[in-house]
């Protein structure tokens, strides 16, 4: 196996930051430029929004309802159960819907869109579409990532109401509580900040998704097997970087907001 | 039969110079890691001029066509394209200038998602001037020209290897570019598709002057495209009549170790005493 210099692996690492910064960066700016190709938006939101809408009914329900159950047993011992809709309320709007959703939608998505086009830069049709006086950025990229995050906003929402609704079922049916005692807690407890962090959250991920799973498509080399790597970095490393980023806007958002 | 095309002017006035080249590579030099690809290599393509390259596997053919389209960028030296120095020009301002030029890509590169007619009318419909309704008509007349009407609703997937060359061409000429680069357009080919993408291109060089630089390994598809030309009558490729040897717009260009060892016509690459062009020509 051949050995890399230390200093070639920090050069590797450097180009790789300034490579994404550079994507990240057009795909916001060729937003202000023409044409914008609103049709490959729809198509794409399409594509992501309802095609992962499946896969976030069915986490954000699942979620939900063992949070409620897991919750209920410790809360049962301190005479609490009644603060179980606050619980799911706050945890799934704040960081379990967001969270949860962003990394469903980061492993089939990001993954989806490291594989078509990487797989459309190792057959030249990047280069061809290049050559066609088309520049692949604005058709490829800048949809996806606006897609990506006006449809993660939109899934997040849906995924934290089915959260509660799968909690409110189990707080009804196993533990015997009423169902409006329920909705009523689980919305009362909720206060701007929240919803605001859980809002914000979406639309941060959605844009670390699209541009990491663009960045890597864009810069595969080396065939199919080349394909197959970037799809697999492109999954970990926004699967990572959603983890990452959920942290420092967390304790961000908290600092702001001064938080209880 | 129609008279054949008469040869590009060799020696025109300074002042007319500029007008009359398509493509003028000055002392390009470019290097991929240690490997010198390119070392200061300068060649011209008149307008109206088709010029074939050759040389070995790794010489830097296919580099030069992307470096002419401003897919790379050179080391060091200057690539002017239908006037404009295309090494110091951005990424946004070469598209407006690509839009100028065809290319056909070595494994056709059409995108695989898209009909052979939405391939075709890819420029026209993203240069945004037409409708999809008012693209069909000159989808219809590109691929009639490569003899492919019936396969418009058809994926580039359900396409012989050779039909996808020729739906490559005609993505290439649907805007009638001034230059047409082909990247090794017979590779892989049987001699039957082969013969007829080479009639294809011979037919763009004849009929609408377009200058163009062709790639390939094949020898005996440059003597063909230097000793035919394209009878509009008989839409057929024709032998040249004796005595009008060389009066094509044809040249030919061969790269050794990153340099170029011969530019010229057919008579001086049959006419070279250069050992290692006489070995190359003669395999």
């Amino acid at each position: 196996m051949e050995l890399i210099s230390p200093t070639e692996i920090a050069k590797e690492k450097v180009q790789a930051v300034q490579d994404y910064s550079l994507i990240a960066g057009r795909s916001i700016a060729n937003l202000f430029r023409v044409p914008r190709y609103f049709a490959d938006m729809v198509y794409q939101a399409d594509l992501i929004g309802f095609g992962s809408l499946p896969i976030v009914v069915l986490t954000g329900l699942s979620i939900g309802a063992e949070l409620a159950l897991n919750s209920a047993n410790t809360l049962q011992r301190f005479g609490s159960l009644s603060l179980i809709g606050q619980l799911v309320s706050v945890g799934m709007v704040r960081e379990l819907g967001p969270i949860i959703t962003g990394l469903m939608v980061a492993g089939r998505n990001a993954s989806g869109m490291a594989s078509e086009l990487g797989s459309m830069i190792v057959t030249e049709q990047i280069d061809a579409m290049r050559a066609l006086g088309t520049d692949p950025m604005k058709k490829l990229v800048t949809p996806r990532v606006v897609s990506t995050v006006f449809m993660l906003f939109f899934l997040t929402i849906i995924s934290d109401l089915l959260g509660l609704f799968g909690g409110s079922v189990i707080s009804t049916l196993l533990y015997g509580l009423d169902w409006h005692q329920y909705w009523s807690s689980a919305w009362q407890i909720l206060v701007f900040q929240d919803v605001f962090m859980g809002l914000v959250k979406p639309v941060i991920f959605g844009f670390v998704i699209a541009t990491v799973g663009c960045y890597y498509g864009m810069t595969a080399r080396g065939g199919t097997q080349g394909v197959g790597r970037a799809t697999t970095q492109a999954v970990v490393a926004s699967s990572v970087l959603i983890l990452v980023v959920d942290l420092l806007v967390t304790k961000l958002l908290m600092s702001i907001f001064a938080y209880r | 039969m129609a008279a054949p095309p008469t040869t590009i002017e060799k020696q025109v006035p300074a002042a007319q110079e500029s007008s009359s080249v398509a493509l003028a590579f000055e002392d390009v030099f470019l290097a991929f890691g240690d490997n010198q690809v390119l070392n200061g290599i300068s060649f011209r393509l008149a307008k109206g001029e088709t010029k074939a390259i050759f040389g070995v596997a790794g010489a830097g053919k296919s580099t030069i066509l992307k470096l002419a389209l401003g897919l790379l960028k050179p080391d060091s030296g200057h690539i002017h394209v239908l006037g404009e120095d295309v090494t110091q020009m951005r990424e946004q301002d070469l598209f407006e200038l690509r839009r100028r030029i065809g290319m056909v890509f070595q494994e056709s590169a059409l995108f695989d998602s898209l009909t052979v007619r939405e391939n075709v009318a890819f420029r026209l419909l993203e240069e945004g001037t037409v409708s999809e309704e008012e693209a069909d008509a000159p989808v219809r007349e590109a691929l009639s020209f490569v003899e492919l009407e019936n396969t418009v609703d058809l994926f580039p997937s359900e396409l012989s290897g050779g039909m996808r060359r020729r739906v490559a061409i005609a993505r290439a000429i649907i805007t009638h570019p001034e230059i047409i680069l082909y990247d090794s357009p017979t590779g892989g080919l049987d001699p039957v598709t082969s013969t007829t993408i080479i009639q294809l291109i011979v037919k763009q060089r004849d009929v609408y002057k377009t200058s163009s630089l062709m790639v390939t390994h094949r020898l005996q598809d440059a003597f063909i495209m230097a000793t035919h030309y394209f009878d509009r009558k008989t839409n057929q490729m024709q032998p040249l009549p004796p005595g009008m040897r060389g009066e094509v717009p044809m040249g030919f260009l061969i790269l050794r170790d990153g340099k170029i060892i011969f530019d010229g016509d057919a008579h001086e690459l049959a006419q070279t005493r250069d050992e290692y062009i006489r070995e190359y020509i003669s395999v």
